[in-house]
């Protein structure tokens, strides 16, 4: 169910990302202040915007969650976020390498965009920690995406408030793409593709894997029932903060469970 | 649902009152807080931006031991489910709450505010005050409003002292950025002037978002 379609998905995304760093290299001009070390651009800027992406999609899937009570948008929410906080601590790193090239410091607060994002980020590292806290699964679930929704209201908002407070000293000559050249907004919409096809690959092969896994721990339970083993098998669910989805929806004698 | 609230509230402020648990604890840490700073910034008094940060800053952390303490009762004395058994909207709980929380913070300023005045601020506060509890007041409903969803999201859980303050910090950032910058010119020498109607706008906004959120969300923290 979930595998489908993995295959050329995947390999479109490396298409998509060697496109896009030959554009990075061959194609796009050199920037005439900053020289090579712009090209960071072509990266921080997509993952910056893929990551924030993801985090309000996790909080989109959380309101499904809520809505109907199938605990598969709880685990979409889940992997949603889960990737935005990698693609998050990659967006930092690549900002800090950029902010140390071209100001001379690895960390500068007055631009509203960094500290926004570093805001952001703060808050969604609770996320797993709230998750781990709560040993009801159903609890879990329904307390995380709650969670979500109001982290993911967060995030415009914040922006807004950041953005406001702080006077703009740099030249937002890399903000939008309408006042690029149009090489170099070419090259940058190429990278924000393979930056989110990326990101979807990465989240299909986690929600795969999850489902696997649980279909997996399934057959066993009932393989094990077969052979009628006298051995009690104790429910070895693991005490992680990821989100475990009961095994029985998802094994394909009963694919839709009802309302928990 | 008035009535609800009413009832609700009275039960919060009666146990409050019997108990002492939340306002003299977060009053007495703001009074600390601005000793600490006192020393930590070896500086006899303050003004301007400095001035209204450590007020913020001090406000805040006063505020996260309130919403620590907030659901602890009802949750580990059963006041959830004695909630729950009750045939009333479950919103009721958050308003009251979050009402209760208010007082709270109000209550905590009537002692924080003079008490910085005396220790720390250099420019005196008399014609600035009006403005100052316009500026505090809209802080109050956005730290209740934030305060309350958080408290009730962290305290069911394994970890409740340390996810409460970790959930609200950055959530109420936006709060201290506006706080701050409304009131750094009613703390500056000299009064630099009327907080910006900006900052004042953004924190109305803010209130009400999340006012709306923690309403649209509340009843799902109170399921089982």
């Amino acid at each position: 169910m979930y595998g489908k379609g993995l295959r050329a998905l995947s390999i479109s995304t490396v298409a998509v990302m060697a496109l896009a760093l030959a554009l990075v290299f061959f194609y796009a001009p050199l920037e005439a202040e900053q020289g090579f070390l712009q090209k960071i651009f072509y990266v921080h800027v997509p993952l910056a915007i893929v990551a924030l992406c993801g985090f309000v999609a996790g909080g989109l899937f959380a309101i499904q969650h809520l809505r109907t009570r199938d605990p598969r948008w709880d685990m979409h929410s889940y992997v949603a976020i889960h990737m935005s906080l990698i693609f998050g601590v990659a967006t930092l790193i690549t900002g800090s390498i950029w902010a140390k090239g071209s100001w001379g410091h690895w960390w500068v607060w007055d631009e509203p965009t960094l500290v926004s994002f570093l805001i952001v980020f703060l808050l969604y590292a609770t996320y797993q920690p709230l998750r781990f806290a709560i040993e009801d699964p159903e609890r879990q679930a329904r307390y995380a995406s709650v969670f979500a929704v109001t982290a993911g209201a967060f995030v415009p908002l914040n922006f807004i408030a950041v953005r406001a407070s702080t006077a703009y000293v740099h030249p937002r000559v890399l903000g939008a793409t309408s006042n690029l050249p149009s090489q170099m907004a070419l090259t940058f919409l190429v990278s924000l593709l393979g930056i989110a096809l990326l990101f979807t690959t990465l989240c299909k092969y986690e929600l795969t894997a999850k489902h696997t896994r649980a279909q997996l721990r399934a057959l066993r339970r009932l393989a094990d029932r077969r052979a009628g083993t006298a051995v009690a098998v104790a429910p070895a669910r693991a005490r992680s903060a990821a989100p475990s989805v009961h095994a029985t929806a998802m094994t394909a004698h009963a694919p839709e469970r009802p309302g928990i | 649902m008035r009535r609800t609230v009413g009832a609700l509230l009275r039960k919060e402020l009666l146990v409050e009152l019997r108990t002492l648990e939340s306002v003299p604890g977060m009053s007495l840490f703001a009074v600390t807080t601005f000793v600490v700073f006192h020393f930590a910034l070896q500086r006899s008094s303050v003004d301007g931006d400095l001035a209204a940060g450590i007020l913020w800053v001090t406000l805040l952390f006063a505020a996260i031991l309130g919403i620590n303490r907030l659901f602890v009762a009802d949750a580990d004395q059963g006041g959830f489910d004695g909630f729950l058994l009750a045939p009333v909207e479950r919103t009721a709980l958050l308003v009251a709450k979050a009402l209760a929380l208010l007082a709270y913070l109000v209550a905590l300023e009537i002692v924080a505010v003079p008490a910085f005045a005396l220790l720390l601020l250099g420019p005196s506060l008399g014609q600035a005050m009006p403005q100052l509890l316009g500026v505090l007041a809209l802080g109050d409903l956005g730290i209740a409003a934030i305060g309350t969803l958080v408290a009730a999201l962290a305290v069911r859980t394994r970890a409740r002292d340390l996810l409460g303050p970790l959930l609200a910090l950055p959530l109420l950032v936006p709060i201290v950025i506006g706080g701050a910058r409304a009131t750094s010119p009613l703390l500056t020498l000299g009064h630099a002037g009327d907080p910006p109607t900006r900052w004042l706008l953004t924190l109305g906004l803010y209130d009400l978002v999340f006012g709306l959120i923690a309403y649209a969300l509340f009843d799902f923290l109170l399921e089982d």
